[in-house]
């Protein structure tokens, strides 16, 4: 058995692992991070990146199907996609992501061992290289194994089941898709396929989609779904496969079979604690995932972790954010996560960006406040892009205006999630926003007159 | 848009000038009308005064500590409308809300709620979260003053004041200003931030290095020394109790009282229905019957205009840890009240001055003062007297200890009185008498009740 010996041990390349690779490598720290896919991880690989690949090629052949029914006055031939080819492109964007990110662990002198690690305790793993077993001794790990699609015992992956990761991976269209779940991930690649020409059928037990959206916010995204022809049952629980091979589901109506030629298990993810030894260390849990303190810390000391492995938010960036830190605490900075925004993005039609509180939670809070919102149908960009559906919403405190949460619904709004971040993070009060000059015209302009709003002096409504 | 010059309001019984004491609002915030925007005080009432309008604090009148006439200026706000000044920085962020002209300045009383202190020989602690000051709902009224005295005691500068936070519960500050603050040490939770909403600014973080901060909580020694500024209640305390000191020669007097008589017919009181009697009611009376045969002791001596003036009424200042401080509200006419109206109307002035809700009568005009640490009391204490008082009652700790009889030693519920007296105007042969009467009155309580 080889050995190797470092300062740092990262068990997981996921977006969580590898900046914090990057970072302690720049810090001039002796790391190695494991991981038995390419970097990038879940994100990367089988997640944020190809996902919203695909769901850029639905939606440019969406356009050009339903373009002679649009009032922009373009014709054009009946379109094809070849889904091979679109998955091939698709393949070749991760593929350039990944190996940029070996490049950029190359470069901070990280090592990257590609296989499967197991730790033997707190200061040692042994990886399942292509060469054989590697025996790694460090004095710091982390833990930053993330988090697997959760499985529907009735309804196990394989065959016509497929998770997200089989659903990025098709060559062909299914004629008809039944999703399970309609939280984010199964709206955004139902909402995909249904715009690549499959009948889509969206199973969700709670009482509407996208459960952690307040209605006001999902109400857009219901309107377009059913413009698009998906039919979405909520209040509906899938039963397993179905003699003819749909999905067999229960609804207050009863019993029934969807048809379907795929089904997508889209139920949420669970964050990996398990098949790689981490039983042997007995660290503190938090439900099921690993309990950490505010400088990513679990009970055994030298041991930390990252991402989806600690828990709500399961998001990429908040992974990110806590490798960099924890990269600077191993090198001895003076760090703690203080951050106040974790922004979410869902990327459905239209899509949804949310930071910090929203009406209800800050009215739950204790908070006084005054909500204001505007309207994408009073903003000229968003008419000139065909599409007017969704709002921008402000949530501050009533006293001192200081803005406790945004969210906003519409066509291309994700990319809002950076100025509402650096607003609430910098503890913006609503006169800040307001005072700050908002290109035109652009649908940020949104979030100025929200803001306007809020102080009862809105411009253009 | 204009300034609004606000200044300090005739806050009522005559008063020439008041002490800064504190500030509610900081330069750069908002406020709102009605909202206080600091504590001056008077004497020994602590009055907030009300913001009259909505608005941005551009400029405050002096730091805490400062003793302001009536009719100085006292803050500056940007206010929507024309204001009463010509306004200065015209580059500041306008504000929304609800513009308000300026309507006369208004006090509002001070009210404010505070953890346990205890008075009596067997109270209960209270003990309820002593926030600082909320302005109540019902006390923002732009009404005539009510004044009340408060048992505030604020270290006066902003440090003490905890920053506003987020939603989350966490110091507003930009990500660069939160690095530099772990970097130094700093919790920022310690910092009152003068941006918007309270935000801690570059400025604020400099400014605070600059002042010294404490050192790091996890620092293995502490080298800090932390100053506090002796202003208000406390400044007030100081100067009476040396003032005391310095000018009366106190003797005081030790006296051991077995209390098996009066707790056995306090305990059969209680037993009855009714609020429950602790011992000070029985003391008070017992008072009021000992100056009846020495009415020296019910008197303030004025050393300047050379006079004893003797009451007839008895009126008991109660020493009562509050809050703030030490204060002495008073339950006048004991001469007049029944045992248990002695009781109800102590328990109402020393709640009053212990939520800083203590009018100011309530706390003036004792003849004689009673002071009891409860359970604390020790074996022995020295008390000062209460100027111009001639006589304060120290109560000591109750203890069962044993008691000669003559034959055996016998347990017995035992109390000691530790009395001071100004021995310019009270000899010890009276003060001897006096504390011996108290002794046998205690011991004896029927006598306290019945005449002849």
């Amino acid at each position: 058995m080889t050995d190797l010996t470092c300062k740092l041990l990262i068990i997981g390349a996921g977006p969580g692992g590898y900046v914090c690779a990057i970072r302690a490598g720049q810090l001039g720290i002796d790391t190695v991070i494991v991981d038995p896919e390419p970097p990038g991880g879940t994100c990367l690989n089988v997640g944020c990146i190809p996902s919203k690949a695909l769901i850029h090629a639905a939606e440019e052949f969406h356009r050009v199907a339903t373009a002679a029914q649009g009032p922009l006055g373009i014709t054009a031939g009946a379109p094809a996609i070849d889904l091979a080819r679109t998955t091939g492109w698709k393949d070749g964007i991760v593929g350039r992501l990944t190996g940029g990110v070996a490049t950029l662990l190359k470069r901070a002198k990280v090592r990257h061992v590609t296989g499967r690690a197991t730790l033997r305790d707190g200061k040692s793993a042994v990886v399942a290289t292509a060469d054989g077993p590697l025996r790694i001794e460090a004095e710091t790990i982390v833990i930053a194994t993330g988090s697997a699609p959760v499985e529907v015992p009735s309804l196990p992956f394989g065959g016509s089941v497929i998770s997200s990761t089989g659903a990025l991976a098709l060559t062909e269209v299914p004629r008809r898709l039944a999703v399970v779940g309609g939280g984010y991930i199964g709206l955004e690649l139902g909402t995909a396929f249904a715009k690549l020409g499959s009948s889509v059928t969206v199973v969700e037990a709670a009482a509407r989609i996208l459960p952690q959206y307040d209605a006001e916010l999902t109400r857009p995204v219901s309107a377009r779904l059913e413009a698009l022809g998906v039919r979405v049952l909520t209040g509906a629980k899938a039963e397993g496969l179905g003699a003819a091979g749909g999905l067999r589901v229960w609804t207050t109506d009863g019993h029934d079979e969807i048809a379907a030629d795929r089904v997508l298990v889209t139920v949420g993810r669970r964050p990996v604690t398990a098949g790689f030894g981490l039983e042997s260390l007995d660290l503190a849990m938090d439900g099921p995932f690993l309990r950490v303190d505010e400088r990513c810390r679990t009970s055994m000391r030298g041991v930390y972790a990252i991402g989806d492995v600690t828990g709500e938010p399961m998001l990429a960036h908040r992974a990110m954010a806590q490798g960099e830190m924890v990269a600077g605490l191993v090198a001895g900075e003076r760090l703690g996560w203080d951050r106040r925004a974790i922004p979410s993005v869902c990327f459905t039609d239209p899509e949804i960006v949310s930071v910090g509180l929203s009406p209800e939670a800050a009215r739950a809070a204790g908070e006084t406040v005054e909500v204001a919102s505007f309207p994408l149908a009073a903003n000229g960009r968003a008419l000139t892009t065909g599409r007017e559906d969704g709002f921008v919403r402000v949530v501050a405190r009533a006293g001192d205006h200081l803005v406790l949460g945004l969210q906003a619904v519409g066509a291309g709004l994700s990319e809002l999630a950076a100025a509402f971040a650096l607003v609430l993070e910098n503890a913006l009060v609503l006169e800040d926003v307001a005072g700050t000059i908002h290109a035109h015209p652009t649908e940020g302009e949104a979030l100025h007159e929200a803001c306007l709003r809020a102080l009862g002096r809105g411009l253009h409504l | 848009m204009g300034i609004l010059s606000i200044r300090l309001p005739d806050i009522g019984e005559g008063i020439a000038e008041a002490e800064l004491v504190e500030w509610l609002v900081a330069e750069g915030e908002v406020i709102r009308e009605d909202a206080p925007m600091a504590a001056v005080m008077t004497d020994k009432a602590t009055v907030e005064i009300p913001s009259p309008a909505t608005g941005k604090v551009v400029w405050l009148g002096g730091a805490p500590g400062r003793m302001m006439a009536v009719g100085a200026e006292l803050i500056r706000l940007e206010v929507e409308g024309p204001g009463n000044m010509k306004p200065a920085a015209p580059d500041t962020a306008p504000d929304a809300a609800k513009a308000a002209t300026d309507p006369p300045a208004a006090t509002k009383a001070a009210t404010k709620a505070g953890p346990e202190a205890d008075t009596e020989a067997d109270s209960e602690a209270d003990a309820g979260p002593g926030p600082a000051a909320e302005p109540r709902p019902d006390a923002a009224s732009r009404a005539p003053a009510r004044e009340t005295a408060t048992g505030k005691a604020s270290a006066g500068s902003g440090r003490a004041v905890p920053a506003p936070r987020g939603g989350s519960g966490r110091p507003l500050a930009a990500p660069s200003v939160r690095a530099r603050a772990r970097e130094a040490g700093v919790d920022l939770r310690q910092l009152r931030g003068t941006g918007p909403a309270g935000r801690i600014t570059r400025g604020d973080l400099d400014e605070w290095l600059a002042g010294g901060a404490p050192a790091p909580r996890s620092a293995p020694a502490d080298g800090a020394v932390e100053e506090i500024p002796v202003i208000g209640l406390r400044r007030r305390i100081a100067e009476r109790m040396a003032q005391a000191k310095r000018e009366i020669p106190h003797i005081t007097i030790v006296e051991e009282v077995d209390m098996q008589a009066l707790e056995d017919l306090r305990a059969r009181l209680n037993a009855e229905a009714g609020e429950r009697l602790t011992l000070l009611p029985f003391l008070m009376k017992a008072i009021v019957r000992a100056v009846q045969a020495q009415p020296g002791l019910n008197a303030h001596y004025d050393a300047e205009a050379g006079v004893i003036r003797r009451f007839g009424a008895v009126h008991a200042g109660i020493a009562t840890q509050t809050p703030g401080g030490l204060m002495v509200p008073v339950v006048r006419h004991v001469e007049a009240l029944g045992l248990r109206e002695s009781a109800a109307e102590l328990a109402r002035v020393t709640a009053a001055a212990r939520e800083g809700r203590a009018t100011r009568d309530e706390l003036t005009g004792s003849t004689i003062t009673v002071t009891s640490l409860g359970p604390l009391g020790a074996i022995a204490s020295t008390p000062i007297i209460n100027r111009p008082e001639v006589a304060i009652v120290g109560v000591n700790r109750m203890a069962v200890r044993p008691f000669w009889t003559g034959t055996a030693f016998e347990p017995r519920k035992m109390m000691n009185l530790s009395c001071s007296f100004d021995h310019r105007v009270i000899d010890g042969w009276d003060a001897a008498v006096f504390v011996q009467k108290l002794k046998t009155l205690l011991e004896a309580p029927a006598l306290i009740f019945v005449d002849g």
